[in-house]
């Protein structure tokens, strides 16, 4: 099952490996890892996904809890949650391709942020599932790079990860 | 009035009361050196390599209810301390471990005796730092301290860049720890502790399963009181052992994969299974889907949520500190006057004795060749079960456990999670300073010994009048064991050769050495060796080769698949 684990933590130099190394160590999977600091720059949020059983997932959020500048660790999927990742695709733009290019960015709402005689970057967000289909769609050899930053997520309501 | 880093350092172990600290010196620690030269509180113990220092500190923490602490220089003298800091990690052991390091501005440069110290250490440091200012230095050590001895214990790492020993600030030792990331539980959940109860009262066959998380808590006394109010069958882990008196009736000895037949028969047969303190490591109970295969209700106290659930799914996690659950839960009982079956628990401790009748311990003593097994029976008799026993990793460290009987808690000092050879020696040291007077011993194989060999010298330095009981079989017992069971008798790299004659060694440093030959001189050479209350004796007994460890679980086998004898092989 994939997971994605949110967690608040002390924004110290280090951190980031300790949670990184906790990864490598144990043999869990990640599949992607954010980090920035929050509205109170003592604090980093980092959202992890993760694939992994029941039993595995609950080791991590333990294992992650144990950390001793881990604040505090919530696994979104379990409620309602936002997820959000941005992607960076530049695309051969040449000929009747432009138009084409122009129109499937407007239908999944990415935006050209960059334009030269040949070439298009997209910039768009969307849940992993959109920016995949967003890939899919576009024939493969127009597609030049993509960088993607990897899941930012939050719960919907009433749930807030706050110290 | 400001003063420098390094003597902050020192006026912070003063203010956390150490007594010893255990250390090598070099360049980046020369301002600490300095300063514990200015003083005589702190009283520092010059080891003969780093790896012995962290493993006396270690020692000095299992055997006291205190913090070791030991300090070692950058670059090699830290690389050197690993296997001591992955040891006590390992085993949970409370520890401060300060390290020097190249001043800040050549960090990152490869500069002179640099490495990643923080990088390198955290896999196996319950936490680490580095200190970049020295307004931090005295908030850290306190941090460190307090880390090390809260929660799960473990060592904790603080690394100091040589110019922040050299600047200056004023000194104030921080009263208390404000850490919102750091908040450890102490008391146990009502509801599960009640839940709990109410399985045990309930239980036909239950049975007590103790960990090292029983010494390392203080809570030997609890235990006691709760499983004889019970009358239940008692099992003691390696890490565990003086949890609960060894020579008392409840008590069915160690489970696991050396461990007694009627403890690991108990352990699958049990129908509910309080752990405390305890992990379900893989040498306790052997293939965890065999152990599985059973139905059995399992109540797991810890103070680490992620140790519950990790290899056996829990019927009942209660995560709290081990005599804060215990006191609740005899409170509890005393308040009810409901007990377990007692025509129920008759009928367990019958199958009990029926496997007790087995006699799994029992060995063929010899008139010509000296048994390892009867070398241990002898010093538990003739140190009357009141030792301090250290002991290195291989066949001897289980005949110590098996042997030994120990009826005291944090007297049994040995490297259960990471079974480094080499700890005996230094283990004993730390033990011999923590308790100056006490009897301690080490029991050791030839091969384990001279993997800190060198600290006879430290021994010497000290007047450390330890007695080094090296059961010498020539072999890398537990290795030839394994070569013997699971690969065709073939002996590949486990005979020692060239072995140095151990007891002019032992002379050689200036101390007493004995070689014991024929079983008849046993006994007496151990009383000689403790009649010497001011020496250090090494008695080097030369033992049976071929003899080997049972009961033995094979890895992956099931609890009870065990191989009591060679007649079963
Ligand atoms: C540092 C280290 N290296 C290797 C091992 C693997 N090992 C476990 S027991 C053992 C043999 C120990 O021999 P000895 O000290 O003579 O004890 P014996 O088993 O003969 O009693 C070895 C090599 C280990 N535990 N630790």
């Amino acid at each position: 099952m994939r997971h994605v684990i949110s967690l608040l933590l002390e924004n110290e130099s280090g951190a980031l490996s300790r949670v990184s190394g906790l990864f490598s160590a144990r043999g869990y999977n990640i599949e992607s890892l954010t980090v920035a600091a929050t509205e109170d720059p003592s604090l980093s949020r980092m959202t992890i996904v993760s694939i992994g059983s029941d039993d595995i997932i609950e080791q991590i959020t333990k294992q992650l809890n144990k950390l001793v500048e881990v604040v505090k660790v919530v696994d979104l999927s379990e409620a309602g949650h936002i997820e959000r990742e941005l992607m960076l695709v530049k695309l051969r733009a040449t000929g009747k391709d432009r138009e084409e290019l122009k129109r499937l960015a407007d239908i999944f709402r990415g935006r050209i942020v960059d334009v030269t005689d040949s070439t298009y970057v997209v910039e768009m967000t969307g849940d992993p599932a959109k920016l995949d289909a967003f890939v899919e769609a576009v024939d493969s050899a127009l597609i030049l790079e993509t960088v993607r930053t990897g899941v930012a997520g939050i719960g919907r309501g009433d749930r807030i990860l706050k110290v | 009035m400001a003063i420098s880093g390094a003597e902050i350092v020192v006026k912070c172990l003063q203010e956390e009361k150490v007594d010893y600290l255990f250390g090598y010196p070099g360049g980046a620690v020369l301002y600490i050196y300095d300063e514990l030269f200015k003083q005589d509180k702190v009283r520092h113990v010059l080891v003969r390599h780093e790896q012995a220092a962290v493993h006396a500190a270690d020692a000095y923490s299992r055997s006291t209810e205190r913090v070791g602490c030991a300090l070692v220089t950058s670059g090699p003298g830290l690389t050197n301390a690993v296997t001591g800091i992955a040891t006590a990690y390992m085993d949970s052991i409370p520890m401060v471990i300060i390290s020097g390091q190249v001043p800040t501005a050549a960090i990152g440069l490869d500069a002179f005796q640099e490495v990643d110290t923080v990088g390198i250490t955290r896999p196996c440091v319950k936490h680490n730092f580095l200190v970049k200012d020295v307004k931090d230095i005295a908030p850290t050590i306190k941090k460190a301290f307090y880390l090390a001895r809260t929660g799960r214990p473990g060592p904790v790492l603080v690394d100091i860049p040589k110019d922040v020993t050299a600047a200056r600030c004023e000194f104030e030792y921080p009263a208390t720890v404000e850490m919102r990331s750091y908040n450890p539980v102490v008391k146990g959940h009502q509801g599960q502790i009640k839940k709990a109860v109410q399985l045990l009262l309930e239980a036909k066959r239950p049975m007590v399963y103790a960990g090292g998380g029983v010494i390392l808590s203080d809570a030997a006394d609890k235990l006691q009181k709760f499983v004889q109010m019970l009358g239940v069958p008692v099992t003691n882990t390696l890490m565990g052992l003086g949890g609960y008196p060894a020579t008392d009736k409840l008590s069915l000895g160690m489970p696991g994969m050396h461990g007694t037949y009627e403890s690991n028969m108990a352990m699958q047969y049990s129908d509910v299974l309080v752990a405390i303190g305890a992990r379900f490591d893989d040498r306790v109970i052997g293939n965890p889907t065999h152990f599985g295969s059973v139905p059995r209700k399992i109540i797991h106290i810890d103070i680490d949520p992620s140790s519950i659930s990790k290899r056996v799914k829990v019927d009942v996690p209660i995560v709290g500190n081990v005599p804060d659950v215990l006191d609740e839960m005899i409170r509890q009982l005393e308040a009810t006057t409901e007990r377990p079956d007692a025509d129920a628990l008759e009928a367990w401790w019958k199958q009990i004795e029926e496997w007790r009748r087995r006699d799994c311990m029992k060995f063929k003593n010899s008139d010509e060749i000296i048994k390892p097994q009867f070398v241990v029976q002898k010093l538990w008799e003739v140190t009357k079960g009141d030792a301090f026993v250290t002991s290195d990793v291989g066949q001897h460290q289980m005949w110590a456990a098996q042997y030994y009987k120990f009826d005291k808690p944090r007297r049994w000092i040995n490297s259960g999670g990471l079974g480094t050879m080499g700890v005996g020696l230094p283990y004993a040291m730390g033990v011999q300073l923590a308790h100056p007077g006490s009897p301690v011993a080490v029991v050791t194989g030839e091969a384990s010994i001279q993997m800190n060999i060198q600290e006879l010298s430290t021994c010497q330095q000290y007047r450390l009048p330890i007695k080094i009981c090296n059961l010498n079989n020539r072999y890398l017992g537990m290795v030839r064991q394994w070569q013997e069971f699971f690969h065709g008798n073939r002996y590949s790299q486990s005979y020692m050769d060239s072995l140095p004659d151990f007891a002019k060694l032992a002379e050689a440093y200036g101390h007493v050495g004995l070689r014991v030959d024929k079983p008849g001189d046993v006994e007496d050479a151990i009383r000689e060796a403790f009649k010497r209350k001011n020496d250090l004796v090494f008695l080097d007994f030369q033992v049976d080769p071929t003899e080997n460890v049972y009961p033995m679980v094979q890895g992956g086998k099931g609890l009870t698949e065990m191989i009591l004898s060679s007649e079963d092989l």
